[in-house]
């Protein structure tokens, strides 16, 4: 497919409404992004044509469910680049794949007195899974600070290192700010110490080529909603020999080889961790999300959103009381702003009446909210299917709001 | 003064004029809570917010004449204005009328339409925590 913005907004059903007696615009798409056609069909095909419970199945729509099913692991093997499809986990989402890790891997090997980084840009998700596990094992948790325009400080986390390191789990790319972490450069120096890397992939790999093997990281997790598919799904990826190394997370069917009373013996990696019965009609859709981005081609993406995020950025800041938040070197299509004077939740309130669909507040980020002295962000993000004119008509909408307080 | 319906009945004819309009409504909630009475800069304390997930409001009510007049504050604009509403009718009654109130100009009008969910659930405590203070002076009354 050639990058043709009218053919793209074709494909995705949502985009042509309107909103409050306005086209919509919708730009939030680090919350979740819009669905293709190609998606919500696979749902309602699914359970039209195929619906069955998979794998054990003597009969063929289960064997039909289950290739479909499995066809999107080796999708997802291929998107990531995993040397294999065992490698790939299916949960809810990233909190629940980083949940996972720190209730398996973490019940393993973390111990009193051990370390676990994490950065000043992280999303709840990766905070607090992290500081549960430190009290239960009295651990500590160790923050690599940020500097004032939402770069993390390499030099201060290469001191945070040390022989307690067992692991760092950082955010790939902020989701409040946009930043794109040195990620390659993080987990060659925690490998040096011995200690093992998960990536915070929710917002990476909707904008990014992320390769594991080339990154090399332990563990990546990341969300299907973000990336064009449904919601309440999500992947763990993790390099073979660790996965095999770790405990199982929940107890149950497809996760077992032999139940009795006595003992049971472990299914073999992904199963070993995807106990009951998935969510079968979203992962087959799931690939089809995939197949799109890959119709589409990730360069050709990326291109788009960086040329949205350059001509947003020049656009916006010609308006009076625009305050941006974080202008890191590196970052995907984030724009998170203030507009001085104002309230973000109202500058959003406002943006809707006009159509206009942001995020406002702390976007799961508190502590670095915290380190910016602010409550929040109204935060603009691109994908895909976004357009300079929506920009333009954001900015017509966001110099009249702002012209309230900035006179 | 009018009566707590009479105010409702004027609310509602000013949100008529306004029609549909959801940009120009929510600037006219913006603009309303101008008129909020000042705050006493003492009351400012964490034990008189109301927390909303995004809004804060600072809420305080004193006894004057035997009547309940409320303070309120809010660190975003659109909230203010809603206090200012709220207060506009219930401010200076006695216990008994604002207990009995029924806020029926905040459905006629619409309210949830134009400010979504997150803020009419702050509206709603806003009321609840309004009806709680007359309920306390009451009893302080009674004894
Ligand atoms: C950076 C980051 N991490 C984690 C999450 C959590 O993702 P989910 O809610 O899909 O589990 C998000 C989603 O907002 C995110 O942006």
């Amino acid at each position: 497919m050639s990058f043709n913005i009218e053919e793209i907004r074709k494909l995705f059903p949502v985009l042509h409404q309107e909103v409050n007696g306005k086209p919509l615009v919708y730009f939030d798409n680090a919350a979740t992004t819009q669905k293709p056609i190609s998606v919500i069909e696979a749902l309602s095909n699914y359970y039209e044509t195929d619906n069955s419970n998979i794998h054990r199945g003597a009969h063929t729509l289960a064997d039909r469910a289950t290739r479909y099913f499995e066809n999107t692991r080796k999708i997802l093997k291929d998107f990531v680049n995993a040397r294999e499809e065992e490698e790939i986990i299916f949960t809810k989402g990233t909190t629940e794949s980083i949940n996972l890790v720190a209730s398996t891997f973490g019940r393993k090997y973390i111990k009193a007195g051990d370390e676990i980084i994490i950065s000043t840009l992280e999303h709840h998700s990766n905070i607090v899974p992290w500081q549960m596990l430190c009290e239960e094992k009295g651990a500590t948790l160790k923050v690599i600070p940020i500097s004032d325009i939402g770069e993390i400080d390499l030099e201060a986390y290469a001191n945070l290192l040390s022989d307690k390191t067992k692991l760092v789990s950082i955010v790939h790319v902020s989701n409040a700010l946009g930043t794109i972490n040195p990620v390659k450069q993080v987990i060659h120096l925690a490998h040096e110490k011995g200690a093992k890397v998960l990536l915070d992939g929710a917002q990476s790999t909707s904008h990014l080529d992320v390769d594991v093997q080339e990154l090399d990281c332990d563990f990546l997790a990341f969300s299907a909603h973000k990336l064009y598919g449904p919601t309440g799904l999500g992947v763990l990826y993790g390099k073979r020999e660790v996965l095999e190394s770790m405990p199982p997370y929940q107890g149950g069917g497809e996760m077992i080889k032999e139940v009795t009373f006595a003992k049971t013996t472990y299914n073999e990696i992904p199963f070993k961790f995807e106990a009951g019965t998935p969510n079968i009609a979203d992962v087959i859709a799931f690939g089809k999300a995939i197949d799109f981005i890959q119709s589409v081609g990730k360069d050709r993406i990326k291109a788009h959103e960086d040329e949205l995020l350059g001509y947003a950025s020049k656009t916006f800041s010609e308006i009076k009381g625009f305050e941006p938040v974080g202008t890191a070197k590196e970052k995907v299509s984030v724009i998170s702003f203030n507009i001085r004077g104002m309230h973000p939740f109202d500058v959003g309130m406002m943006l809707d009446a006009n159509g206009i669909a942001v995020r406002t507040g702390h976007h799961c980020t508190q502590p670095l909210m915290k380190r910016f002295g602010i409550e929040g962000t109204v935060r603009a993000s691109f994908s895909v299917y976004n357009t300079k004119s929506e920009i333009d008509q954001m900015a017509t909408s966001l110099a009249k709001i702002a012209k309230i307080k900035n006179k | 003064m009018s009566s707590i319906q009479d105010v409702q009945e004027e609310i509602i004819g000013e949100f008529e004029i306004l029609g549909d309009d959801k940009e120009s409504t929510i600037y006219y909630i913006m603009e309303l809570g101008n008129n909020l009475p000042e705050f006493p800069e003492e009351e400012r304390v964490d034990a008189n917010i109301i927390k909303g997930c995004q809004s804060k409001v600072w809420l305080t009510a004193r006894l004057e004449d035997e009547k309940v007049v409320f303070f309120a504050d809010s660190n975003t604009d659109i909230t203010k204005g809603l206090i200012s509403l709220l207060i506009r009718v219930l401010s200076g009654r006695n216990s008994q009328e604002i207990l009995n109130a029924e806020l029926e100009f905040i459905d006629k009008i619409g309210m949830g339409n134009i400010i979504g969910s997150q803020r009419s659930n702050g509206l709603a405590a806003m009321i609840k925590q309004m009806k709680l203070y007359a309920l306390a002076f009451q009893a302080k009354q009674n004894v």
